[in-house]
């Protein structure tokens, strides 16, 4: 192989770092060291670290491009390396039985990749790499040839539409900003990506970092702002560092800070750091918390584009709406508007994840169908076990039934259903989930970020909360469900900011498709999927049971009792419910129920 | 102490700083908010110390009391929450044996904390031990790691 150009391109996003991306890395670079590679073929070899190509469930995930020709391998361990290199590398035969399957092109096959077309493929650490594929020719484009008025139009015309949440148009906010008086305006890029389940912008931000700073500074030339903040989770560290260095080496290139790219514009970007709140993700919040202060919403009128940072005009865009701008700035509105509905344009990145078997983070066209998402890309239901219901759009949406799985995911068809698109956590659920500890579960979140400025949302969740604790505990009255409708409107129109607002919308949702479930709890004590700890008991069935004293011994209240090699029995006073005798026994011989 | 907290001073007056991030630099280098720190910082910039503890307890980020040495965070985000996070926190909170409304065994060697998500979400669930994610995480595993640190 002496004369081909070897590249070989190691996922090292969160996930694939977790499954040792690193020591991956190293042993490439070891093995290829000790081969001698380096030094025969070294201007033709080299290792790179890529982000999240999106099947996070795979990692290690290694292409190994040989002359542009692409091989792909899955769950690499660094003692595998050896074998790539010797077997693949200098001989040309790839290690067939660790190349990916099928399921990886199924994967891959329905998605459309807009956002995340170079995540994967660039180095996120190294300018030059994102450049060498047209990053930055996007902005070059728009400050040397188009006028601000120009650029909001090709966005207004792509129809492209707020990913962070709400859909707002983003070309109209852009309009608002540039036409509000004043010299000093701001563009926030909002990567607080509170949502739990959700982490479409960690991976962008750490797969390709430099397409959210070029969307930024042509959103900052189109609305005329000359400062920028990045408002990032302290959660994320290694989204925090590349986006760091990405941005120290666009100032170096001259495509940020004074006269960009030489004209006559400048605009520089600093990075905030959030302290740990969920409704910090809120625009005025969000505000709030720059500021240095406690990032409590404000009614609105006025809006931040009028009214926003230290009072100036603001815009406050997410992370995949930005980083969408070069791309359709580079290939055109109408090209960007060929994906998608009438009313909702372009791709939508989700993380799909929870019981599905192929989970990670996939970019699809608004509007394709919800069964396209769960059984072409994800594969189907983890175990082959039943599809129950898929929860879009976080603590602010609603769970969609396995009998809606035709339903196109837009943001209309989404509203409709009673859940939102929401900014694209998709976690789906099978027969072993219980829809009431979901909406208890969310309600929890909800409760605990409140940040108590209005009552309607820092007593009502609480309430809320309260009643679903009551029925998952088995102490459910009759009545409740009723109130928790009820309570359930009040909060959602009488509560400040959105937070509140979408707060009851997973109570709401799972009420209206799984009102029996509920039923079972309240009126029979009974949780039917089983989960809720104090509605079961586990029992030893004699007849199964061999006294093999497994249960005995992994029981941490000590409550199984029995002689070697005679039935068990579990004491109910003692048993803390922990189910970890069911999931030990081999003989199937544990009840739960 | 006071020669960390002048430096931290210092970045505050040249980079446009706020409280936010006063208190950020704090916990960075002590690992939680000192009550010493905070009065200090009251005094030199004139602000009431309630301003500092109101935004102190706003955020989660922040700590009033010192933590563990080791520290261990179970992610409750919604995937890790369907693949059985919590009955990861109940093994661990056994382990250690730590009191229910507690989050740091007794001799400070623990401290174990929920995050509302990390975002690794399709390899839930996730345990982040000292700041290494560990993904895919069982009890069994688990407890091998912490009894490792023991
Ligand atoms: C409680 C709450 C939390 C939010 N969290 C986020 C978030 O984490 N990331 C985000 O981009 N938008 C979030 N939003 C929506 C933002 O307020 C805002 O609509 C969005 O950042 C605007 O950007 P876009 O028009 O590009 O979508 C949140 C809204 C609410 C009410």
């Amino acid at each position: 192989m002496e004369n081909s150009t070897i590249l070989i391109k190691v996922c090292m996003g969160t996930g694939g770092i977790a499954a040792g991306g690193t020591e991956v890395i190293s042993a490439f670079e070891k093995e290829l060291q000790a081969e001698g590679i380096s030094a025969a073929v070294e201007k033709h070899c080299s290792v790179h670290k890529v982000g999240c190509r999106g099947f996070c469930a795979r990692d290690v995930l290694v292409d190994v491009l040989i002359d542009g020709e692409k091989t792909t391998y899955e769950y690499i361990k660094p003692d595998m390396v050896s074998r790539i290199v010797k077997e693949h590398i200098l001989q040309g035969e790839a290690v067939q039985e660790w190349v990916v399957k099928d399921d990886y092109r199924t994967f891959h096959e329905k998605q459309r990749k807009v956002v995340l077309s170079d995540c994967g493929e660039v180095d996120p650490e190294d300018i030059g790499s994102y450049m060498e594929r047209g990053g930055y020719d996007a902005l070059r484009k728009v400050l040397t040839s188009m006028t601000p008025e120009e650029t909001i139009e090709v966005i207004k015309s792509s129809g492209l539409r707020g990913r962070g949440g709400a859909g707002f148009p983003t070309g109209l906010k852009w309009e608002f900003a540039r036409r509000a008086p004043g010299d000093t305006k701001y563009l926030i890029c909002n990567a607080d990506e509170g949502d739990p389940g959700a982490f479409m912008d960690r991976s962008i931000i750490e797969g390709n970092p430099h397409s959210v700073i070029e969307g930024m500074v042509i959103g900052a030339f189109s609305m005329g702002a000359h400062r920028g903040y990045v408002y990032i989770r302290a959660e994320y560290p290694l989204a925090v560092e590349r986006l760091r260095l990405a941005l120290e080496q666009a100032r170096k290139k001259g495509l940020l800070g004074e006269h960009i790219a030489g004209t006559e514009f400048s605009f520089d970007i600093k990075i905030k750091l959030g302290a740990g709140a969920f409704v910090c993700g809120e625009e005025t919040a969000l505000i709030a918390s720059i500021e240095g202060k406690r990032g409590m919403p404000r009614a609105k009128p006025p809006f931040p584009a009028q009214k926003g940072l230290w009072g100036k005009p603001t815009v406050i865009n997410n992370v995949e709406t930005l980083a969408n701008i070069p791309y359709i700035v580079r290939n055109g509105a109408g090209w960007f508007a060929q994906f998608g509905t009438e009313r909702s344009k372009g791709t939508k990145v989700f993380a799909l994840t929870g019981k599905i078997k192929n989970s990670g983070l996939i970019e699809v066209p608004l509007g394709i169908r919800l069964h396209e998402i769960v059984h072409d890309i994800g594969g189907g239901i983890e175990g082959d076990r039943k599809l129950k219901a898929v929860q879009t759009g976080g603590p602010s949406g609603g769970c969609i039934p396995a009998e809606m799985i035709e339903i196109p995911v837009d943001y209309e068809s989404l509203a409709e259903a009673g859940s939102i698109v929401g900014s694209g956590g998709m976690v789906v659920m099978d027969e072993t989930d219980c829809m009431v500890n979901i909406a208890k579960y969310f309600l929890e979140f909800t409760q605990a970020e409140s940040c108590g400025k209005c009552v309607p949302c820092r007593i009502g969740t609480k309430r809320l909360l309260e009643i679903l604790t009551r029925i998952t505990d088995g102490r459910g009255r009759p009545g409740d469900i009723e109130l928790l409708e009820s309570l359930s409107n009040d909060v959602r129109a009488a509560s400040l900011c959105g937070l509140g607002q979408t707060a009851p919308n997973p109570v709401l949702s799972t009420l209206r498709y799984f009102k029996a479930e509920y039923e079972a709890h309240v009126h029979e004590k009974r949780c039917p999927a089983g989960v809720c700890k104090n509605l079961l008991t586990y029992t030893i069935l004699e007849e199964f049971c061999t006294g093999c004293t497994m249960c005995a011994r992994v029981c941490p209240a000590n409550a199984i009792v029995g002689e070697r090699k005679t039935p068990h029995r579990i004491i109910q006073d003692i048993c803390i419910k922990c189910g970890a005798c069911f999931e030990t026994c081999k003989f199937k011989a544990i009840k739960k129920g | 102490m006071q020669e960390r907290l002048e430096e931290i001073l210092k970045t505050y007056q040249e980079d446009e700083g706020n409280i936010i991030s006063i208190l950020q630099d704090i916990e960075e280098s002590f690992g939680y908010l000192p009550e010493d720190a905070i009065e200090w910082f009251s005094e030199r910039l004139d602000v009431p110390p309630a301003k500092f503890f109101g935004i102190a307890t706003f955020y989660a980020q922040f700590h009033l009391k010192p933590r563990g040495e080791n520290i261990i965070t179970t992610c409750c985000g919604t995937a890790c929450h369907v693949k059985g996070s919590e009955r990861l926190i109940s093994s661990l909170m056994r382990e250690l044996q730590i009191p229910t409304g507690e989050d740091t065994t007794e001799d400070r060697k623990f401290t174990v904390e929920r995050v509302n998500c990390v975002g690794a979400c399709s390899i839930a669930p996730v345990v982040i031990i000292n700041k290494e994610v560990y993904g895919k995480m069982t009890a069994d595993r688990l407890m091998k790691e912490i009894r490792r640190l023991k």
